[in-house]
């Protein structure tokens, strides 16, 4: 730890007791674009999402004093890294900021043992080598310990840079989209390993993201940011309902839209199930912000539905709602059925496909729409 | 072939090599990482003894270890004799002359590193020297790898410079590619290509090394 008396630059944080970090910034790039938040960061997981351009990055930027705010103030539970008023700003080598790159920025001439303790040059050889041992073994990659990261697997390089970044004892993680190349399996076995990781250091881990399905996977907090404001905050399940209902615009291009009213709301598997008015017909959508017995309308693409002629099984699509086709014509090379399942909906088939079906009037077939082909506007 | 001069313009190349090696390195990592918004300037005036003639470069070094300049005079109360036509003096004329050989070489080695690198370093704690020899050389070794080769076979091969600044003394300031010289006007092909060859070879089997460990130095890529 660092005492005061060596450097003006370290000034002990007033809210020592408080185990969380805070962030007040205010850092304008360019003409159009201003970073401008605050928050609290409490020890575990906050998400920090947003589309790329919202100033995530920067933010984690200004945290690690790779950016420097205009104005603003940052501290961890320990010291205070920015302060404008009081001229502080202590050099990125001293904030103890781990911090885990987008691209990783694993030393490709190091092993996966020399890139762990890279950061821990000040111990000796001996307390060095227990602590990489420690959390090499912890994230499960003791037996990569020799190899170079150009020799490991995508998942693995993630292990690696996430125990280089935490086994410096950082004060606060920064992860920047860290696993967003990784398939889900491997995702949720480093995500277990980091929350134990942090079960008992307890520190405020941020983690950027762009995917909704990460911030329902992984927050305890959410921050939405948008624009470099943060719009909304709050547990996934109060923020995520931000609504990602389409414009008329957009709306206009699909072939079926129907009236319908909210029927229930799995905020868990982040989807709704909304029933088609004058129908029985009810579709598993994506989660909007409505609640239920409010009033959407449904746009679905006709080349977006696929057509069975016997009852399939063993789908990923959650709809799938029986039908009898009204009418065929032929556009071009595509066949406009209309098939009658309570509402009329409009599908565009192949001529390949309407043959192998044997599709003529009033043969009975099974529509399937995937939940995220229903798209969601507000009716107002 | 004249060893007396081989073994001169030997200790020259490896001794400016050397020389360049510490002064090369700081030089280019200023240009690469330097945000000084005239830093452009100071990068042309580097390279300039690539394009300039060698008479020219010979003509001011050799004015600025002259008597009536501030580094000739300081340089003949410390040791009692001028710097021109002695071996210092062709020393010094050398490193002015290959620098841009080994600076080049250095800063493109250093701006190949990924910054990220360097910024991930710097979030490890590691101090500015650290970063650069735990992180920027060892991934830029074939950028000095280069520089080292190119400065030594290029001072190794110099003639105008030599000429102007050290002269033609043997054991002194007589280097190889003035040998020659000295043979072709003394009619004496044969010992002309005899040594020519030579300079030929060694120079060949430099850049030959060269070449062959940038392959080999870059196998984590």
């Amino acid at each position: 730890m660092h005492s005061t008396s060596n450097s003006a630059a370290i000034v002990e944080a007033a809210s020592a007791e408080l185990h969380e970090a805070s962030v007040q910034v205010r850092k304008r790039l360019g003409k159009e674009f201003e970073l401008d938040l605050a928050g609290a960061l409490p020890p575990g997981i906050t998400i920090l999402f947003g589309p790329s351009g919202a100033g995530k990055t920067t933010l984690l930027d200004c945290i690690a004093g790779l950016v420097r705010p205009d104005a603003g103030r940052i501290a961890t539970q320990e010291k205070v890294l920015f302060d404008s008023a009081l001229g502080v700003d202590v050099a990125p080598r001293f904030r103890r900021v781990g911090y885990v790159f987008q691209d990783l920025a694993l030393f490709p001439h190091l092993t996966a043992e020399g890139n762990v303790e890279y950061g821990l040059s000040r111990l000796v050889r001996e307390q060095r080598k227990q602590r990489s041992a420690a959390i090499l073994e912890s994230f499960r990659i003791a037996h990569l310990r020799g190899r170079q990261p150009g020799q490991i697997s995508g998942g693995e390089r993630q292990r690696v840079a996430l125990a280089r970044a935490l086994v410096i004892d950082p004060a606060i993680l920064l992860l920047d989209e860290p696993l967003a190349a990784l398939d889900a399996a491997t995702k949720s076995k480093i995500v277990d390993d980091l929350r134990a990781w942090n079960q008992e250091h307890r520190i405020p881990i941020v983690y950027v993201t762009h995917s909704r399905e990460e911030v329902f996977a992984l927050g305890e907090q959410v921050i939405v940011l948008e624009n470099g404001r943060s719009i909304a905050r709050g547990t996934p399940h109060q923020v995520m309902r931000a609504p990602r209902l389409e414009t008329v615009a957009q709306l206009a291009g699909f072939e079926n839209i129907f009236n319908a009213t909210v029927a229930a709301v799995h905020e868990d598997r982040g989807t709704m199930v909304c029933h088609l008015s004058a129908s029985k017909v009810e579709l598993e959508t994506p989660l909007v912000r409505a609640e239920v017995g409010s009033a959407l309308r449904i746009g679905i693409g006709a080349g977006d539905i696929l057509l069975a002629s016997i009852q399939p099984s063993g789908l990923s699509a959650r709809n799938i709602i029986p039908g009898r086709v009204v009418s065929l014509a032929q556009r071009d090379v595509i066949v406009v059925a209309k098939v009658n399942c309570g509402v009329e909906m409009e599908v565009h088939v192949t001529l390949a496909a309407r043959d192998s079906l044997h599709l003529q009037p009033g043969r009975e077939v099974w529509l399937v729409v995937k939940t995220h082909s229903c798209h969601l506007m507000g009716t107002s | 072939m004249d060893g007396q001069a081989f073994w001169l313009t030997m200790r020259l190349s490896a001794l400016v090599a050397a020389i360049l090696v510490v002064l090369g390195l700081p030089l280019a990592y200023w240009i690469t990482y330097s945000r000084w918004r005239w830093k452009f300037l100071a990068e042309a005036v580097f390279a300039l003894p690539i394009v300039l003639p060698p008479t020219v470069l010979g003509f001011y070094v050799l004015v600025a270890l002259g008597p009536h300049s501030p580094l000739g005079r300081g340089w003949e109360a410390l040791t009692g004799h001028t710097l021109a036509f002695t071996f210092e003096g062709l020393v010094i004329g050398s490193i002015v002359y290959s620098l841009p050989f080994a600076v080049q070489p250095f800063a493109a080695g250093f701006s190949a590193v990924d910054p990220r690198l360097v910024v991930a370093s710097q979030t490890l704690g590691a101090s500015r020297v650290r970063t650069f020899f735990r992180i920027i050389l060892p991934l830029s070794l074939s950028g000095l790898v280069t520089g080292v080769a190119l400065s030594f076979a290029h001072t190794m091969g110099e003639f105008g410079v030599v000429l102007m600044v050290g002269g033609n003394i043997p054991g002194v300031t007589r280097t190889v590619s003035i040998d020659i010289y000295d043979k072709v006007q003394a009619i004496n092909y044969s010992g002309a290509n005899a040594t020519a060859l030579m300079l030929l070879a060694i120079s060949f089997v430099t850049l030959s090394v060269v070449y062959a460990l940038n392959r080999r130095v870059w196998i984590w890529k």
